[in-house]
């Protein structure tokens, strides 16, 4: 199905706009997303008609709030295919999802010696809770080599697997770059020598089709509002068995089963992991931006969204002093890139006076990039509402750009 | 020489040329850059940086006949024409004039809103190290 981007755009307000006296182009999606209106719709209603807090409230406001609460961590289950809703846990983000996962599971089942695989191509949130993770109880951390494209070694990864090996945390979809990790593979080969493996699928959620029960991963951690949802809101799948051995992250109420001075037990998952009163807004208004990608199919989405990186390299590959930075063969829609003898910082600024919105940095990926020998890249990267249209103008201005010092 | 309120009201009247539009005054600063001199590469050092900015910046300064000389550079073009323009109203001058000197044309020419504000906080540590310079060298000829 080819979608209708024009009616598409209409849905979401912000995109109507100047910025510097030129129409808006956003291009900065793999950092947030832009909203629809039936969102915003959803958090006013919320607030408007239904606020309350929910799971314990005698009356039909709190029950309304926790039925649709409730709603979204059934969407959330459908969305990443898990087996039930229990296996849902809201978070803040992606970021808390992960130290979650490192404070709780980490904290129980790693212990002296035994090692964490990552990849050089991690956000630091999912480099920095490990090392306080290994600092703390003696563990190692293990880095999966990449390649000039911005591709892990497969082979390399394999060698350092072994029965010391008790979890591998991977990147998805790698927000620098782009680039799709083979993580069916991945997961296999961790599985085969008894690790453990969470997903970060910041990147990749709003793209690619995930069901946690085909590719087996142990975790899966990510965030609303990269899926044009609000910010604020976190999701982290896990495995019930696994869910259910680990001890709980923050203690306080709804978490509990029961209370005494003496003792207190804990409350089922997801429960057990939601403790006080959650983001109960942001949770209601999430499930219509799952609807709006349900609506359309990522498929249909990121058939568009390469066709939009297929025009984007096309298009730039010709500006003189033109560097791309990483070309993995498997992508979403990220490109990142220098302009010969600019600085990213300098780019981004000429780009944001054309009314252009890109990211410009490290990308909170500093180890990746002293892998590059770089100091950051300009990204621009796409979403469902962007056109090429969008993109022959931010190619235009970089060439002219690109002049001022690749003349 | 020009006094630096002199100066400060040339470079709001070159600004005022290019108007409103965001991009003519960005390519403009960053041209300026260009004009800044050679910075010494073995000054090119961590205690050099100035701290506060996001791109890097070197900053050094000479007491020359009792007027400070400053010289100073930057991984991006931006910055570069930024500290040109200050280098411009304050070099050369003695401790006294620069520690007095009310940097107006900043906000006159909407610095802020052509660099946003993570620059703009860069552009204060820049201008307060440069500051920092002149009251060393002060208290320096008053000993």
């Amino acid at each position: 199905m080819s979608l209708n981007i024009d009616q598409i755009r209409g849905l979401f307000p912000v995109l109507h706009q100047e910025v510097h006296g030129k129409p808006l182009i956003y291009f900065d999606n793999a950092a947030t997303t832009q909203k629809p209106q039936s969102v915003l719709d959803a958090l006013s209603n919320y607030y408007g008609r239904d606020n309350s807090n929910i799971h314990r409230g005698a009356h039909a406001l709190a029950d309304r709030a926790t039925q649709y609460y409730e709603e979204t961590r059934e969407a959330v289950r459908e969305f990443v295919g898990a087996k039930e809703a229990a296996e849902i846990i809201f978070t803040k983000g992606t970021t808390e999802s992960i130290n979650l996962v490192a404070q709780t599971f980490g904290r129980k089942f790693i212990g002296k010696d035994d090692e964490i695989v990552i990849s050089t191509m991690e956000h630091h949130s999912n480099i920095v809770p490990w090392q306080m993770l290994c600092e703390e109880k003696g563990a190692v951390l293990k880095i999966i080599p990449i390649n000039e494209a911005g591709e892990i070694h497969f082979g390399e990864f394999e060698k350092l697997l072994s029965p010391k090996t008790k979890l591998v945390s991977i990147v998805h979809a790698s927000n620098a770059l782009g680039t799709i990790n083979p993580v069916r593979k991945v997961i296999d080969a961790a599985h085969a020598v008894g690790a453990r493996v969470l997903l970060d699928g910041a990147q990749s959620t709003a793209h690619l089709e995930i069901n946690v029960q085909e590719l087996d991963c142990d975790f899966l951690a990510f965030s609303a509002h990269k899926l044009y949802g609000p910010t604020g809101l976190g999701v982290l799948y896990g495995k019930r068995e696994i869910l259910e051995a680990m001890p709980p992250f923050l203690g306080g109420g709804e978490m509990i089963k029961e209370v005494t001075f003496e003792k207190t037990t804990y409350n089922e998952i997801p429960f057990k992991f939601e403790a006080g009163t959650p983001n109960i807004a942001d949770v209601i208004a999430f499930k219509s931006a799952l609807d709006f990608i349900k609506q359309y199919g990522k498929p249909a989405i990121k058939a568009h969204e390469d066709a939009l990186l297929a025009h984007a390299n096309e298009t730039m590959k010709p500006i003189k002093g033109f560097i791309p930075v990483g070309t993995a063969e498997e992508k979403v829609s990220v490109l990142s890139f220098n302009i010969n003898g600019m600085h990213p910082f300098d780019v981004g600024q000429m780009l944001d006076a054309k009314g252009i919105a890109v990211r410009t940095g490290h990308h909170c990926t500093q180890p990746l990039m002293k892998r590059f020998g770089i100091e950051g890249t300009v990204r621009a990267s796409f979403a469902v509402y962007n056109t090429k249209s969008e993109i022959d103008k931010m190619a235009e201005g970089l060439a002219q750009i690109a002049r001022f010092k690749n003349k | 020489m020009s006094s630096i309120k002199d100066i400060q009201e040339e470079i709001v009247s070159e600004f005022e040329i290019l108007g409103d539009d965001k991009e003519s005054t960005v390519f403009y600063i960053m041209e300026l850059g260009g004009s800044l001199g050679k910075f010494p590469e073995n000054e090119r050092k961590e205690e050099n940086i100035i701290k506060g900015c996001q791109s890097k910046v070197w900053l050094i300064a000479d007491d020359v006949d009792g007027k400070v000389h400053y010289q100073a550079d930057s991984n991006t073009d931006i910055t570069k024409g930024l500290i040109s323009l200050l280098i411009r109203v304050l070099n050369n001058r003695s401790p006294e004039e620069i520690l007095n000197a009310e940097l107006n044309f900043i906000n006159r020419i909407g610095m802020g809103s052509i660099i946003g504000s993570q620059r703009s906080n860069g552009l204060s540590a820049m201008i307060k190290q440069m500051k920092l310079y002149a009251f060393a060298f002060q208290t320096k000829q008053n000993a």
